[in-house]
């Protein structure tokens, strides 16, 4: 088959099982919006931000396991693009985003719209290509989907000049079904002598802990883990990336680890002697104070990235290797094995953690006058039934989503982790409303996140994607508010978020429902009616309690045991 | 801190090198010198970096090396036996008395005069990053015109090798 450049990428995505494409026009790109015309296999959604499109692209490929695509312009088109990769990359998400750029012959002339591109993704992509010569590019997009979605996944970065786009100049076209390359052969099979070795040690276990993050999800091994976790009987923690991929519901989690997390999952991660750290990479945010993390511990670490592992903590038996792979294994020589874990040993440690539980330490004030974010989300569990895809955005209200929502399913929780991106929420639920057509969507939002990227309301629109946004108005730049109280002596410098819109009348504006809710006894019936308006957006602008804080705290540098909790859940 | 010399194979692209240099600069790794050119395998680059840092880290610069696309193979040469040769020019203010003396400290440190004209001598010189150093100093800061390094190459002793 013949085709141009333009051609080769539409006939391309086609061939590579892509359906949407999410995306922003301009002069670089217009053959190929050419080609992509009139044609019906590829849905392409027109974002109004090109962070949004990424931010989309970011969300479908989260919910889905499938890779993300985005295609924007060159110039302000990509450095628009830069955040949305950037988060992706934090996360290891699957992702390829095709930038336009100048024609070869004007490259590095100071073109109208040229940026390096290549140069400027470069540190925040798993890897990019500039296409050269038109016959590379059929390979060029096979191996940028080979990257993007093998080993550790993330976003690749595709810059394609216009003239390779060339309406007129043809080649001849058939989808590269192999790719392989020297330089790149991730690890997937774990090997089986550490496997073996990491078996004796987590069955050696009297105080065991497992640690699990968004490695877990990222190989779709959650019946795995929980398989494994059952088999066990051993205490499950999460990061905020792995929420899902083990029931929430179930009495063998004990919560969220980390900054933000329970007082017995961290409590347990400062008790534990063998720690089985899988799919999850050691994160500030989670190990606070090094020196301090697990002291007592004897630790495990399967991930299929060598470099997270011993990277900020030392491990005694690294497995390197996919973690459904290694956990399949593990499962197979747990089977074989006449051993078992000590029940005794397993009694005394659910004592100790049934103790710790007893601290309570998510309990919030539910006869407060004013909504307690909390309650909010408690809430939006209820009446989703817990079964919703719920966005967020960066803030206490994504902690509190995280606490809160008891995630049974993995690909539920979907969040930027790593970046920490504010602008995300909105975006990428319209991603994974479009991926899954018939489910309940929610972003729980802040007042000030939503705003940036509140123009993706538009796109919402245009789409049809019946998205839910639960506002967590608290008129606060709430999490740095947070952190003014706690650590500048309640100097609140530029938290305060003054001249806010009127929510409703905006939502309205863009053509959605606004519903605005200011009483804790209106807050199920409101939530319940936004819901029941399955095809409409509706924007929930929930005015909430602004002095609330998130909790318990472990501050930047301390260890697990030196937890905040609640003033009143605090022991004298 | 140790110090490390470390060869890898990488693909012969563009970008390849600025990945490298990126990734050392984004990480905050030390390079203490870098040397790059293609090898008898027209597809393929080699290069030679010499960095210096905790046992961790340059257990990290080698996993994040390894990470990279472009990157086909990497070594850690100062884990063996290894030869290391790094190439310099050094051009002396040769007048009078000092003609004589700069051309018996060349013939000492088995250099080549390449150039010379009525006041210079330009000396060609191949060894280990010290023996440079040695000369330099010998020659004293009075009579150094101007010193280009090339920074240190390497290659493992016997048997092993690095190849694709
Ligand atoms: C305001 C804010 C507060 C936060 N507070 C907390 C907090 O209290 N607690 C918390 O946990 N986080 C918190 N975070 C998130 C934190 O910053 C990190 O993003 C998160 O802890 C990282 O999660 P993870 O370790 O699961 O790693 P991920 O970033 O999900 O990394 C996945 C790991 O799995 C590996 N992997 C990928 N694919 C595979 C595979 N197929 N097989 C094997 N391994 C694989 C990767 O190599 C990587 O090492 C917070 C973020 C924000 C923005
Ligand atoms: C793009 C970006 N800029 C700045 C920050 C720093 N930051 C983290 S949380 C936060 C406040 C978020 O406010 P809001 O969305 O209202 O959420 P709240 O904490 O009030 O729930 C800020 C500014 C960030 N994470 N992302
Ligand atoms: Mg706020």
């Amino acid at each position: 088959m013949k085709l141009s450049g333009a051609q080769i990428v539409v006939q391309f995505l086609k061939d590579q099982g892509v359906d949407y494409v999410f995306g922003y026009p301009g002069g670089a790109v217009l053959h190929i919006y050419d080609a992509l015309f009139g044609q019906e296999d590829i849905k392409h959604v027109l974002v109004r931000h090109e962070q949004g499109a990424v931010h989309a692209a970011d969300g479908y490929a989260r919910s889905t396991g499938k890779c993300g695509v985005a295609l924007v312009t060159s110039g302000p088109g990509a450095t628009n693009a830069v955040t949305g990769i950037a988060t992706a990359y934090m996360d290891s998400i699957p992702m390829v985003v095709i930038t336009g750029q100048v024609a070869t012959a004007y490259i590095g002339s100071d073109a109208f719209q040229e940026v390096d591109a290549v140069g400027i993704t470069r540190p925040c992509v798993k890897h990019n290509f500039l296409v050269k010569n038109l016959k590379d590019l059929p390979g060029t997009l096979r191996k940028a989907f080979h990257i993007a979605t093998t080993g550790r996944p993330g976003p690749v970065v595709v810059d394609i000049p216009k003239d390779i786009t060339d309406p007129t100049i043809k080649i001849d076209y058939t989808y590269p079904t192999d790719v392989s390359m020297r330089s790149y052969n991730p690890v997937v099979k774990g090997h089986w002598g550490q496997i073996k070795k990491a078996l004796e040690l987590i069955l050696d276990a009297k105080r065991p802990m497992l640690y699990t993050g968004g490695g877990v999800v990222l190989s779709n091994s959650s019946a795995e883990l929980t398989e494994f976790t059952r088999a066990l009987g051993y205490p499950i923690t999460q990061t905020l990336m792995g929420l899902g991929t083990y029931p929430a519901t179930d009495k063998q989690f004990v919560g969220m680890l980390g900054m933000h997390g329970t007082y017995e999952a961290n409590m347990a991660m400062h008790e534990c002697d063998v720690l089985i750290a899988i799919g999850a990479r050691f994160d500030d945010r989670v190990t606070g104070k090094l020196s301090s993390f697990c002291p007592a511990a004897k630790i495990v670490h399967i991930d299929i990235d060598p470099s997270s592992i011993s990277k900020n903590v030392r491990v005694d038996i690294p497995i390197v290797g996919d973690v459904r792979e290694v956990l399949r294994e593990m499962l197979q020589m747990l089977k074989a094995e006449s051993r078992r874990p000590d029940a005794g040993a397993l009694q005394l440690w659910w004592q100790q953690i049934a103790e710790w539980r007893g601290r309570n330490c998510l309990a919030f004030d539910r006869k407060s006058q004013l909504i307690k974010p909390q309650a909010v989300i408690e809430t939006l569990y209820k009446v989703t039934r817990g079964e919703a895809f719920v966005t967020s955005d960066v803030g206490q209200h994504q902690m509190w989503a995280a606490q809160y929502y008891k995630f049974d399913q993995p690909r539920r929780w979907i969040n930027s982790g790593g970046l920490g991106t504010m602008g995300f929420g909105l975006p990428a639920a319209i991603g994974v409303q479009l991926a899954n057509p018939d489910a309940t969507v929610a972003c729980v939002t802040g007042e000030g996140s939503i705003q940036m990227c509140i123009q993706e309301l538009s796109t919402a629109m245009q789409y049809r994607t019946p998205v839910k946004i639960i506002n967590l108005n608290n008129r606060y730049l709430g999490m740095v508010r947070q952190w003014q109280e706690f650590f500048y002596e309640g100097r609140y410098s530029m938290s305060y978020v003054d001249a806010l819109p009127d929510f409703v009348k905006l939502a309205e504006a863009y053509g959605h429902v606004g519903m605005r809710v200011e009483k804790p006894a209106d807050l199920e019936a409101a939530m319940t009616e936004a819901f029941a308006l399955k095809d409409r957006v509706v924007f929930v602008d929930i005015i909430t309690d602004q002095t609330e804080n998130v909790y318990p705290m472990i501050a930047a540098g301390k260890g697990h045991h030196e937890m905040h909790l609640a003033p009143e859940r605090e022991l004298a | 801190m140790t110090r490390r010399i470390i060869s890898l194979l990488l693909e012969n692209e563009s970008g390849a090198l600025s990945r490298v240099a990126g990734l050392f600069s984004a990480r905050g790794y030390n390079i203490e010198s870098l040397t790059v050119a293609p090898t008898e395998d027209a597809s393929l680059s080699r290069m030679t970096i010499v960095t210096r840092g905790s046992a961790e880290v340059l257990e990290q610069i080698i996993k994040q090396l390894n990470k990279l696309v472009d990157v086909v193979k990497v070594t850690d040469l100062s884990e063996g036996p290894h030869i290391e040769r790094e190439l310099a020019m050094v051009k002396l203010r040769a007048v009078g008395e000092s003609r004589e003396e700069y051309k018996r400290l060349t013939d000492i440190f088995r250099g080549h005069i390449v150039d010379v004209t009525d006041t210079t001598y330009t000396v060609e010189l191949t060894g280990t990053g010290e023996k440079i150093d040695a000369f330099i100093d010998a020659a004293g800061e009075k009579g150094i015109l101007e010193v280009v390094r090339t920074g240190a190459c390497g290659i493992s002793r016997s048997e092993r090798s690095l190849t694709v």
